[in-house]
């Protein structure tokens, strides 16, 4: 390979998400001391010129590039865990983490009734607490019961739908939403939240369903600003919209670490749940086949594994 | 413990099936012989003779007794013969049709299960009603009640005994605090009863004592006709002490006190099989009078000797 092409090679190995140990090995580990400096003085992003004659590391990339080399085994760990016993660690990382309530809001909405239930049982076998008294413990905003609500719900799964009470739902959050207006306290209007945590899915798809012939917007185009209530419905209506709108964000490059483990989480847990229809619909909104994007952004084992999981059930 | 007496030689589902059926072939019904049988069957046996019935006769043994019984004794004799995580769906899903600010029941079922038995409950909800429990307990209550029940009918409390005291002594600080403001609905104080696991809330209830001097019950009594406070009260007193709560509730419902006439019924019937022995010992220590007395003298008939049968009267 030439020096140029190497030199770009080495880089895109130590940038985007994982890091490509075969380039690694074969570019870095025959250089001589000579080539290593002209890489060090070449890559500004990797490292600063230290006032004392020296190219060093720049902290912060290291602290990245541990990310990296430990994206794959992270993967490896979760992919191999017991669901429940994934959904538990998730919670309780979105609490400590954060809060991140996106995570929260995404583990509870979409993962069916037993799943969650599963979810449940785990947290108090690693945790010693139940999922929701820490959620009310840790979320002090008025988004509290909204997310307690939400971790602790059990919804009915079977196909019954009374589809007056769906419509007159629908009707109602028409007007709510049209009366708080941009207010933010939309979230604290109890019949809003009540509906969302306790209705069936089926339901909430049927409501979703009226409300777009009552607004000619869809209820989730409707909740711009009201964050935590919009993406609580595309979990629960459209979780596959959702999740490739996630990965489209988070498969940016220079993203921050907490986005960018969206694509590990996303991926590993949703490989054998609806994968083909996220890949769909990634496509469809993007362009851009799902397979392609991560080849793009992403490097050696980290790459291979997550293609493989997106290839399962093709 | 349980006060049901089930007898040592049990007859074959068939046979009991077989009973059953004659008690209600012919004029009239044979109540006697339904008591005898079904006042004796655990919940495994009675599924089992609900099972073998409907295959036998082609007819669900509950739309049997409907048909054939009345008033107190059918009610008592239906919720008993239903499995323990339907019955408790039953009697919620009545609780929410119905539903008062005077009405604890589902409150009661919340706190007073196990949550293991609560989760079971719920998904008997799911089966029978076609909606869930917190669903339509959301639907039909209304402002702080609605705060409160629905939060513990969704519950799923850490079933351990592990206790942190730091944080019990600073829980207890916390509801003091809210109790002397008179923030009776406030979101922290719901939130300690809703979400933390008994041995807590038993471990935070003793702080409060310690620390403060009265039970917080005691606390709590500031408006004897505030129908909120008097639910929160129920709500402690099934999380940490149910015979206690149960043995008012059958107290006040014997000597017509109160608006929960169907609390004799409905106690018996759930807690037979569970802690019934205790809320007798509970009830003897309260009123100086055995329970199998009070009801003897409060109530007649098949009902009576029903209600006898299943708290073990006569039994040693």
């Amino acid at each position: 390979m030439a020096a140029s092409d190497e030199l770009g090679a080495l880089t895109k190995a130590f940038s985007g998400f994982g890091v490509d140990e075969k380039s690694l090995i074969s570019i870095l580990g025959k250089w001589h001391p000579e080539q290593r400096q002209t890489f060090r003085k070449g890559t500004r992003d990797f490292f600063i010129q230290d006032e004392r004659q020296f190219e060093r590391w720049d902290d912060r990339h290291v602290i990245q590039l541990q990310h990296e080399f430990l994206r794959f085994k992270h993967a490896i760990v979760l992919w191999t865990m017991h669901q429940w016993e994934r959904d538990a660690r998730l919670l309780k990382e979105a609490l400590y983490k954060g809060p991140q309530h996106n995570v929260l809001i995404e583990v509870a909405c979409t993962r069916s009734s037993e799943e969650l239930l599963g979810a449940r049982r785990a947290y108090h076998s690693l945790f010693d607490h139940s999922v929701e008294e820490d959620v009310a413990f840790g979320i002090h905003g008025p988004e509290r019961k909204l997310l307690v609500a939400l971790v602790s719900s059990y919804r009915y799964e079977g196909p019954k739908v009374n589809e007056e009470t769906a419509k007159s739902e629908a009707k109602f959050l028409f007007s709510a939403i049209k009366e708080a207006a941009g207010n933010k306290n939309l979230i604290e209007n109890e019949e809003v939240v009540r509906i969302l945590v306790t209705r069936s899915k089926l339901h909430l798809i049927s409501v979703y369903k009226h409300y777009k012939e009552i607004s000619c917007n869809y209820l989730d185009e409707d909740l711009d600003g009201h964050l935590y209530l919009q993406e609580t419905v595309q979990c629960l209506c459209k979780p596959q919209t959702y999740f490739s709108k996630v990965l489209d964000a988070s498969m940016i490059p220079n993203v921050d670490e907490i986005k960018k483990e969206a694509v590990t989480r996303i991926i590993v847990t949703r490989a054998d749940v609806d994968m083909k229809q996220i890949k769909e619909e990634y496509n469809h909104k993007y362009g851009v086949s799902l397979p392609n994007k991560i080849e793009d952004v992403a490097n050696g084992n980290y790459r291979d594994f997550l293609l493989t999981l997106v290839a399962r059930g093709d | 413990m349980s006060s049901l007496s089930v007898p040592a030689h049990v007859p074959s589902v068939a046979e009991d099936c077989e009973q059953l059926h004659k008690a209600f072939t012919g004029w009239g019904t044979n109540e006697g012989l339904i008591i005898s049988i079904l006042g004796h069957r655990n919940a495994a046996q009675r599924k089992s003779i609900r099972q073998v019935y409907a295959e036998t006769y082609g007819e669900d043994l509950l739309k049997a007794l409907d048909k054939e019984l009345t008033n107190d004794f059918e009610r008592i004799v239906l919720l008993w013969t239903l499995e323990p995580s339907e019955r408790d769906a039953y009697l919620a899903n009545e609780a929410t049709k119905r539903w008062t600010s005077s009405n604890q029941v589902l409150m009661e079922i919340a706190c007073t299960r196990s949550p293991k038995e609560l989760l079971l409950a719920r998904e008997a909800y799911h089966a029978r009603f076609k909606r869930s429990l917190e669903e339509d307990a959301a639907y039909h209550t209304h402002g702080d009640f609605r705060k409160l029940l629905v939060p513990l009918v969704s519950s799923y409390r850490y079933g351990g005994d592990d206790v942190n005291l730091t944080l019990a002594k600073s829980e207890a600080k916390l509801l003091h605090e809210k109790i002397s403001k008179k923030a009776y609905n406030d979101d922290d104080l719901i939130r300690i009863l809703a979400t933390r696991s008994k041995a807590q809330i038993n471990a935070t209830l003793n702080q409060y004592k310690n620390e403060f001097g009265n039970d917080i019950n005691k606390d709590l009594k500031a408006d004897p006709k505030d129908e909120f406070l008097a639910i929160l009260r129920g709500t402690i007193k099934c999380l940490v002490c149910p015979e206690k709560y149960f043995e008012k509730a059958i107290r006040l419902a014997i000597n017509r006190q109160g608006t929960d006439e169907g609390a004799l019924t409905r106690v018996v019937a759930t807690q037979a099989e569970f802690n019934m022995k205790i809320i007798k010992d509970e009830y003897q220590k309260r009123n100086s009078v055995p329970l199998d007395r009070a009801i003897a003298k409060d109530t007649t008939g098949d009902y009576e000797k029903m209600l006898l049968a299943l708290i073990g009267h006569g039994e040693a």
